[in-house]
C-alpha cells in the first residue's frame, strides 16, 4: 500500500468573541486524528480555544482568473459605504 | 508518617513520570510522521514537567539543601522506585503505544485518586497532570485502536507487545509497606481500589482494537523497590552522563 | 502557422511574467494558485523545501542531546527547541505543498541525496556546551537569514516565516544562556563553552552561503524577495552583531585577523575555508550519511504505522456508510 496521509486545513479561534482563522495545515489519518494532531501542532503556544479542521480537497476555491467577474463589479458600488453620503459638519452621532 | 516517608513515595510517583519521559524523549526526531513527533514530545514535556514538580516538593521536605536536579540526576539504580513498565525500550512504535496505554489509564486513574490526598501538594500537582494524562490517554488509546484494527502487519505488531507488556501491569498495583503507611494516612492512595477497573478499562479498549486479552498470570515486579530490568542501567548512565561526569557545577 | 503561434505563446508569456514580475516589485503577494512563471515555482519549491529539511535535519544533532541534558530545565528547553524545528519542518512543507508537490515527493528528494539542507547539520555535536554555541550561533545566523523572509513574495512562505520568527526568539536565547553559564562555571565549563565556539564559528560564517561572486542565485532572488541582502552583507551583520557578544561572555573568536575597522565600522576578518564549505555540500561531512539514514529510517519504519492508521480510517467510513443505510 503506498497511499499517504491527507492533507487538511487547521482553523483556530485564539479566544472567544473572535473568529477562527486559517493557521496552516497538516497531514492526517482521519477528522479526529487532524483535531488532535492540530491541537499539538498549532496550539503549543496557548494560540487557542476551539479548533476546526476540514480536508483540504473539500475545500472549493475561487480562481483567480476569474477574479475580474468575480471582485471587481464591488469596487464601484460606492454607496454601500458610509463615506459616500453628505452630512452637515455639525450633526453628530450618525 | 515522617518527611521520608513522604519522599520516599513521590519517588514511587515521579520517577515513573521522569523515566517515561526520558524515554519518549529518546524518539523525538524519529517518529512516523512529524504529527506524530510533535504530539509524542508534548507528552514527554507534560511528564517532566510533573515531575519537577514533585521534584521540587522533595527538596522542599529534604533536610538536606538539595534541589530538583540532585533527585533526579544523581541518585543510585537502586533509589529510583519507577515500576518496570516506563523503563521498557522504544522496540517499534507498537511498544511505544501499548507501553502508553497502559501506563496512562493507570495514571489517570491514580491522579483522580490523589487528587483526594490530605496534601494539599499532592492536590495541585494531581489536578494540573490530569488534565494532561487525560489527553495521553486518549492519544494512546486512539493509536492502539488503529493499530489493532489497522492491517494485518500491525495488528500483529501491536499484539505482540500487549502480549510482552501485559506482565508489567500488575506491578502497578503493588502497595509497597511505605505506600501503605503513607495511604492510610490519607496523603497517599490504595492503588489496589481501582485495579478491577483498570483490567476492564483496558480489557474493553482491546476488545474494541480487536486484539486478544493475554490470559497470562504470571508478572513481573521490582522496579518499586528498585530492582530494576537491565535497561535501568543505560537509561541512567544516558541520563546522569553529564551530572556524574562534571560534578557539583551549575548548568 | 505553427511559429507564428509560439510567436504569439511567447508574447502572450512575456506579457503575463511583465504583470507578475510588476506585481512583486509593488509588494504584491503571490498566492499559490495566482498564475506564476514555471522558474518561480521551481525556485520556491528548491528553496522552501531546502529549508524545510534543513529544520527537520536540524533537529538530530540537538537531539542527539536530549537524553543528556545536565538538568530537567535544560531537557525540557531543548526538549522544546527540538519539537519547535518539527513544527517548522511542518509549516515549510505545508507552505510547500501549496505548489503542487506533496510532502512524500520532497522527503523522496531528501532521502535521495537529491535535496539539499544547511550543511551546519552535518558537523557532530560533542559537548553539551555545543547545544549553547548552536543556539547562539547557528539560530543567529538562521534568524538573519529568515527575518527577512517574513515578507517574501510568496504568500504562504512568508506567513510560514512569520510564524516561525515569532516561535525562534527564545531559541537564540536558550543557547546564550547556556553560553553564559558555562562561562561563569568552573575552568572546564569554560575551556568547553571555548572549544564549542572554536568548532562552530566558521561552520556558522558559511551557513550564510557562498560570496555573492560565487553565488548563482542572488540577483532572481533579490527580484522575488527570497533575498533582501547579499550573503557577504549577512555575513557581516552577523559578524558585527555576534562578536561583541563573544566579548560579553570572555570568549576568543577564532580568527586571528578579527579586527574591529574604525573607518568601515565593521569587523575585518579572515578568509573563510570554501573547499571545507563545498566538500560538506557534497556529502563529505562528518555525519552527512547518520542524518541522512537517520531521517530515512523514521520514515520508512513509520510506513506501516501510517498504513495502519489509513486502514483504520477506510474500515470507519465504511461502517459509517453501512450504518446510514
Amino acid at each position: 500500500m503506498k497511499k499517504n496521509w491527507p492533507l487538511w486545513e487547521v482553523f483556530v479561534r485564539s479566544k472567544n468573541g473572535l473568529e477562527h482563522r486559517h493557521f496552516g495545515s497538516l497531514h492526517a489519518p482521519d477528522a479526529d486524528m487532524a483535531l488532535k494532531n492540530a491541537r499539538d501542532v498549532y496550539t503549543r503556544r496557548s494560540e487557542g480555544v476551539s479548533i476546526w479542521v476540514v480536508e483540504s480537497k473539500n475545500i472549493k476555491a475561487s480562481n483567480p482568473d476569474d477574479n475580474g467577474e468575480m471582485f471587481e463589479p464591488a469596487a464601484d458600488k460606492a454607496y454601500r459605504h458610509p463615506t459616500f453620503y453628505e452630512l452637515p459638519d455639525d450633526i453628530e452621532h450618525m | 508518617m515522617t518527611n521520608e516517608n513522604l519522599i520516599q513515595y513521590i519517588y514511587g510517583i515521579a520517577d515513573n513520570s521522569l523515566i517515561l519521559g526520558q524515554r519518549i524523549s529518546e524518539l523525538c526526531g524519529h517518529g512516523p510522521t512529524l504529527e506524530t513527533d510533535i504530539a509524542m514530545t508534548n507528552m514527554a514535556l507534560d511528564l517532566l514537567g510533573q515531575t519537577r514538580s514533585y521534584f521540587q516538593y522533595v527538596a522542599e521536605l529534604s533536610p538536606k539543601a538539595i534541589t530538583e536536579d540532585d533527585v533526579a540526576f544523581l541518585r543510585t539504580e537502586r533509589e529510583y522506585k519507577n515500576v518496570l513498565l516506563v523503563e521498557q525500550p522504544n522496540t517499534d512504535f507498537a511498544y511505544i503505544i501499548v507501553r502508553q496505554y497502559f501506563f496512562d489509564v493507570f495514571h489517570f486513574m491514580f491522579l483522580k485518586a490523589l487528587e483526594n490526598s490530605k496534601n494539599i501538594n499532592f492536590q495541585a500537582i494531581a489536578k494540573k497532570s490530569l488534565k494532561e494524562v487525560s489527553y495521553h490517554k486518549r492519544f494512546s488509546g486512539d493509536w492502539l485502536k488503529r493499530l489493532g484494527d489497522g492491517t494485518e502487519e500491525s495488528k500483529q505488531k501491536a499484539q505482540k507487545a500487549v502480549n510482552d507488556l501485559w506482565a508489567y501491569t500488575d506491578e502497578l498495583f503493588h502497595m509497597t509497606e511505605n505506600d501503605k503507611v503513607v495511604a492510610e494516612a490519607g496523603y497517599g492512595v490504595d492503588t489496589t481500589s481501582f485495579k478491577d477497573e483498570y483490567y476492564a478499562v483496558i480489557t474493553a479498549l482491546l476488545q474494541e482494537a480487536t486484539l486478544d486479552v493475554p490470559e497470562t498470570k504470571y508478572f513481573q515486579k521490582g522496579g518499586k523497590h528498585g530492582i530494576h530490568t537491565e535497561y535501568m542501567g543505560y537509561i541512567l548512565s544516558d541520563m546522569q552522563y553529564m551530572q556524574r561526569t562534571y560534578p557539583d557545577m551549575k548548568w | 502557422m505553427k511559429n507564428q503561434d509560439t510567436m504569439q505563446d511567447k508574447e502572450q508569456m512575456k506579457s503575463l511574467e511583465d504583470i507578475f514580475e510588476a506585481k512583486i516589485a509593488r509588494d504584491e503577494k503571490i498566492e499559490p494558485k495566482d498564475w506564476m512563471p514555471e522558474k518561480y515555482r521551481k525556485t520556491h519549491i528548491r528553496q522552501i523545501s531546502q529549508h524545510a529539511h534543513s529544520e527537520i535535519v536540524g533537529m538530530l544533532p540537538e537531539g542527539n542531546w536530549i537524553s543528556r541534558a545536565p538538568s530537567l530545565r535544560r531537557k525540557v528547553a531543548l526538549l522544546a527547541k527540538v519539537q519547535d524545528e518539527a513544527g517548522h519542518g511542518l509549516y515549510l512543507y505545508s507552505a510547500c505543498e501549496t505548489l503542487g508537490i506533496s510532502r512524500e515527493e520532497l522527503y523522496d528528494q531528501l532521502h535521495s541525496g537529491k535535496a539539499k539542507y544547511s550543511s551546519i547539520f552535518n558537523y557532530p555535536t560533542l559537548t553539551w556546551a555545543d547545544i549553547g554555541a548552536i543556539g547562539w550561533l547557528v539560530d543567529g545566523a538562521a534568524i538573519i537569514n529568515q527575518v527577512p523572509l517574513c515578507s517574501t513574495s510568496f504568500g504562504p512562505y512568508a506567513r510560514a516565516m512569520v510564524r516561525v520568527c515569532k516561535e525562534e526568539s527564545f531559541h537564540q536565547r536558550q543557547g546564550y544562556e547556556i553560553m553564559m553559564t558555562l562561562c561563569n562555571g568552573t575552568q572546564e565549563q569554560k575551556d568547553m563553552a571555548q572549544d564549542a565556539l572554536d568548532r562552530w564559528w566558521w561552520p556558522a560564517l558559511m551557513m550564510l552561503g557562498p560570496t555573492d561572486d560565487e553565488s548563482t542565485h542572488t540577483e532572481q532572488s533579490m527580484k522575488w524577495k527570497l533575498k533582501r541582502k547579499t550573503n557577504d552583507e549577512l555575513r557581516q551583520q552577523f559578524i558585527d552583531q555576534t562578536v561583541p557578544q563573544a566579548d560579553i561572555l570572555g570568549l576568543k573568536v577564532p580568527d586571528e585577523d578579527l579586527q574591529y575597522n574604525t573607518e568601515t565600522g565593521h569587523y575585518d576578518f579572515g578568509e573563510i575555508d570554501w573547499e571545507e564549505f563545498w566538500q560538506v555540500v557534497k556529502g563529505h561531512g562528518m555525519c552527512n550519511k547518520e542524518r541522512i539514514s537517520a531521517r530515512k529510517n523514521a520514515w520508512d519504519e513509520g510506513e506501516w504505522v501510517r498504513d495502519a492508521a489509513l486502514a483504520y480510517a477506510d474500515k470507519q467510513a465504511d461502517k459509517e456508510v453501512k450504518e446510514a443505510v
